[in-house]
């Protein structure tokens, strides 16, 4: 626990790695912590259209290990270890870790967001079993079966169309009665022979015996409650649940300003907290994309070095 | 650690001696490639008390759903043909890998 690093950048998405990337080529020491393996959310996208240059048809991954690469290159060091606590206030900032603990002039809390569960009964159980957040990973087990994709933003609909490669038949099960992802996905999603719709509808309830084999799905106008079973011949289906992500910011609560669990920074990211600042899904924005991801780790990073900048011309 | 596939995995997991871990992931799945590193490593370090096994779900699908597993990356402990423990999807972490392999040895 000797060494005191210029930066640490809590968690190795696309704002964590851009953040990683930037500090580096500034020559900040710069460590960044890793709870499981980088890339956050977008390691379960099947595809990443919209960030400007990435390739045709490139995966979340794909382009994550580029970034990865790319931040490796520029001398940011990565650990994967969970951070249990965090000391925010004062010069020297105290991340305490399940195997270590690591000290720094200044954080970057890159934690992100994970996806929101439907939270109903049964789905916790039969995660792994039937229910999936993640289509590249678990896409192909339901090749020939029925799927159902929870959700009407783009990744629901874009994942519903990926889902269209294994499923015999995939049912987007939205609870409004009309998509939120942009027209033009709409658009392959309406023209696709595979795909259904289940308007106004949500998921009470997720059973089976040991796969998931039946729901009860709730039409949100009418009150009917409707039991859907698995064909007989499949004796399961899969449900993807794409309705969200929550901020994971439960180890800053009551240390740094936030506003419905997001954190409040301000245009240079800076939080509440001198020499902490906050980049990507985990703050407060209107646009929470890759591209508005690397562009706010790109700023903390840029801001971590002024602020080392002035703080040491202050000791001086 | 050893691969199986679908013919094998019988003879190798289902049949054999003691404790055996199987990696089941997927070609997919970056998760599980991110993840393998780390199993490939304790295999190193506890493959003279446990068997090491990895199955590619993907050209095995039929029977990884047969073992319940329809969600990646999984890796599980069988003893006598049967599956005594396992840490599906997030909870597959390097932490509690190594302390359910501690477990069974």
């Amino acid at each position: 626990m000797s060494k005191i690093y210029d930066v640490i950048i809590i968690g190795a998405g696309p704002a964590g790695l851009s953040a990683g990337l930037y500090a580096g080529r500034s020559r900040l020491s710069t460590l960044i912590i890793e709870k499981a393996r980088e890339g956050g959310q977008i390691v379960n996208t099947s595809e990443i259209a919209n960030y400007p240059g990435s390739l045709e048809e490139e995966s979340g991954p794909a382009l994550i290990e580029r970034m990865k690469s790319q931040a490796k290159r520029f001398g940011a060091e990565t650990v994967y270890d969970t951070v249990s606590e965090v000391e925010l206030e004062g010069d020297v900032k105290t991340i305490k870790c399940l195997a270590n603990t690591y000290q720094a002039k200044t954080v970057i809390l890159a934690n992100g967001a994970y996806p929101t569960p439907i939270g109903c009964p049964g789905e916790r159980e039969f995660t792994g079993r039937g229910v999936s957040y993640c289509a590249t990973c678990d896409g192909a087990f339901f090749e020939d079966l029925e799927v159902y994709v929870v959700g009407g933003g783009d990744s629901a609909v874009e994942e519903a169309l990926f889902m269209t490669k294994f499923a015999r038949k995939v049912t987007v099960v939205h609870r409004r009665d009309e998509l939120r992802a942009c027209k033009s996905i709409q658009e392959k999603a309406f023209a696709n022979p595979k795909i259904a719709f289940l308007w106004d509808s949500v998921i009470k309830e997720l059973k089976g015996e040991e796969l998931l084999d039946t729901m009860i799905v709730k039409n949100v106008k009418t009150g009917e409650q409707t039991e859907v079973k698995a064909d007989a011949e499949d004796g399961m289906f899969g449900v993807f649940v794409f309705i969200g992500f929550r901020p994971q910011t439960a180890l800053y609560e009551g240390k740094v300003k936030m506003q419905n669990y997001y954190i409040v920074t301000d245009e240079n990211m800076n939080t509440s907290i001198p020499g902490v600042f906050a980049a990507g899904d985990i703050r407060v924005k209107s646009l929470r994309q890759v591209v508005t991801a690397a562009s706010d780790g790109a700023i903390a990073a840029t801001q971590v070095e002024k602020y080392l900048e002035a703080e040491a011309c202050s000791v001086i | 650690m050893l691969v199986v596939d679908k013919e094998t995995f019988g003879p190798e997991v289902l049949e054999a001696e003691g404790y055996v871990l199987v990696d089941f992931f997927g070609d997919g799945c970056a998760p599980c490639a991110a993840l393998m590193p780390a199993v490939e490593a304790f295999s190193e370090k506890y493959g003279d008390q446990i068997k090491f096994t990895k199955l590619n779900t993907t050209k095995a699908r039929r029977l990884a759903i047969s073992q319940k597993v329809l969600g990646l990356p999984v890796i599980a402990i069988y003893k006598g043909g049967e599956k005594v423990d396992e840490l599906v999807k997030d909870d597959a972490t390097e932490a509690n890998i190594e302390a359910m392999i501690q477990k069974y040895i």
